[in-house]
């Protein structure tokens, strides 16, 4: 099946049509509903916050959030303010009335908000359109910088954002990886189904401050703790050496093991596997 | 768009990231709509340390005279800018009350509380638009949403 970014740019790919077919799929909803859930657990929010989501589209994601702790959503009710490139999108999202605010905007132009804004951030479905630069005065890289330098910015010290993405291919895997870590994030990676066609990506990310740190370190620990390690064949618990989980020792030699299978990995510090006051 | 976004959105263009102007942005011509939600206390007490008060102050005078036909007249009265305890009755006394209780007492939100749900969450700007203070531009609002699209020029 053909990419939708080689076909159109997004604000004329979600065209109303498009838009409403999109949303209307239950397929569709689904799917957006299990990913969101997964982002949200990745996100681990414990208190009603406030969230941005990236490319929020009709809302699919928003209604999650804006859902009670009874109902699912954990921390939850969150409010939260999303933006996209489509109109039409935002137009099916305002004849459901969400809950959260909605504003017009391109994310490879940046995020207009001041520093430390939000909580968190979430991105679902979205971000690999930032790989596909329509003008000739403007190219996938500049257009992820400014994304991600903007988000940065825009999240208070210790938050976190997850961006579940389509990504083309290994290389564009790493491109938008290595424009987070860039940009000053925290960042790892974490394939649910991977190898299937089911395959899912999410870019989860860390901003260092406080009593946290943006350390990939964290990331990679907290994302064991949810089994992102778990390739098929591999048993959990057994077969791991000597070393104790979250040793600096262990660390180190699952950095390596990620490294090998082409993920990005934050290079070793005097602070790697170092104890932290706060635990994600 | 809700007076809690305004409270963090900034200009977009490039050349008004660091200046202080660039923040708020200004309502003009804006008609607002209010729009009921439910009161999250919770949610008020994260946000309480993130508000820039001053800012809310002069976005809320900006589209005063829709605020004051409010009864109560509610932005300018509450003490300012509240505290944690401000925002449930009986304040820090209310709070600790709940705490030594046998079961656990829901803690009620104050007046206070009320009135910063009504200001920040339930009062939209719904079409207007929205000037930046540094260089002029000029978001448009329709429907409640801010057209924050920019020529390439100026990003
Ligand atoms: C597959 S949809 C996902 C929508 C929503 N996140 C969901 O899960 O239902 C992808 C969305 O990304 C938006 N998008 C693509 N490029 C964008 C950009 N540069 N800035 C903002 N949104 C963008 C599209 O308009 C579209 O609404
Ligand atoms: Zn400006």
């Amino acid at each position: 099946m053909s990419r939708p970014e080689d076909i159109l740019p997004p604000d004329l790919f979600y065209n109303d049509s498009e838009s409403r077919k999109y949303t209307t799929s239950s397929r569709i909803q689904r799917i957006q509903n299990d990913m969101t859930h997964r982002a949200l657990s990745l996100l681990d929010l414990h208190s009603p916050s406030l969230i941005l989501d990236v490319g929020c589209g009709s809302g699919l994601s928003g209604e999650i959030l804006s859902n009670t702790e009874e109902e699912g959503t954990p921390g939850g009710p969150h409010v939260w303010i999303g933006f996209d490139i489509s109109s039409s999108m935002l137009g099916v999202a305002l004849e459901k009335e969400v809950e959260g605010d909605l504003f017009l905007a391109d994310a490879g132009q940046g995020v207009p908000f001041r520093p430390g804004t939000f909580d968190a951030a979430i991105s679902i479905s979205a971000i690999q359109w930032l790989c596909n630069a329509e003008t000739s005065e403007d190219s996938p890289l500049g257009r992820l910088s400014r994304f991600f330098g903007g988000l940065y910015a825009s999240l208070r010290r210790g938050g976190r954002a997850v961006c579940q993405f389509y990504p083309k291919n290994d290389e564009q895997k790493k491109m938008v990886s290595q424009a987070a870590i860039k940009a000053g994030f925290g960042a790892g990676l974490l394939e649910d189904d991977e190898g299937t066609k089911n395959a899912k990506t999410y870019l989860v990310l860390t901003v260092g401050g406080g009593d946290l740190d943006g350390d990939i370190t964290g990331v990679v620990r907290g994302m064991d703790g949810v089994d992102v390690m778990a390739r098929p064949g591999a048993v959990r618990g057994a077969k791991r050496g000597q070393e104790a989980k979250g040793s600096k020792v262990w660390i180190l030699k699952k950095k390596e093991q990620m490294e090998r299978k082409g993920k990005v990995v934050k290079a070793n510090s005097k602070y790697t596997g170092r104890k932290r006051r706060v635990q994600f | 768009m809700k007076l809690l976004t305004l409270n963090f959105l900034t200009c977009a263009v490039k050349t008004c990231k660091s200046s202080p102007a660039a923040f708020p942005l200004h309502p003009r011509d804006a008609t607002l709509q209010v729009v009921e939600t439910e009161l999250n206390l919770a949610f008020l007490k994260n946000m309480l340390p993130r508000l820039m008060w001053d800012e809310l102050r002069v976005v809320a005078d900006e589209v005063c005279g829709f605020l004051l036909s409010f009864p109560p007249p509610c932005f300018p009265c509450f003490p300012f800018p509240p505290t944690r305890s401000d925002l449930v009755v009986g304040g820090e006394a209310g709070a600790a009350a709940t705490a030594e209780g046998e079961e656990e007492v829901e803690e009620v939100p104050s007046q206070t509380a009320q009135d910063l749900h009504r200001v920040l969450l339930e009062t939209t700007v719904h079409e207007g638009k929205l000037v930046c203070g540094n260089c002029g531009h000029e978001y448009k609002v329709m429907e409640g949403v801010p057209n924050f699209l920019l020529p390439g020029h100026l990003v």
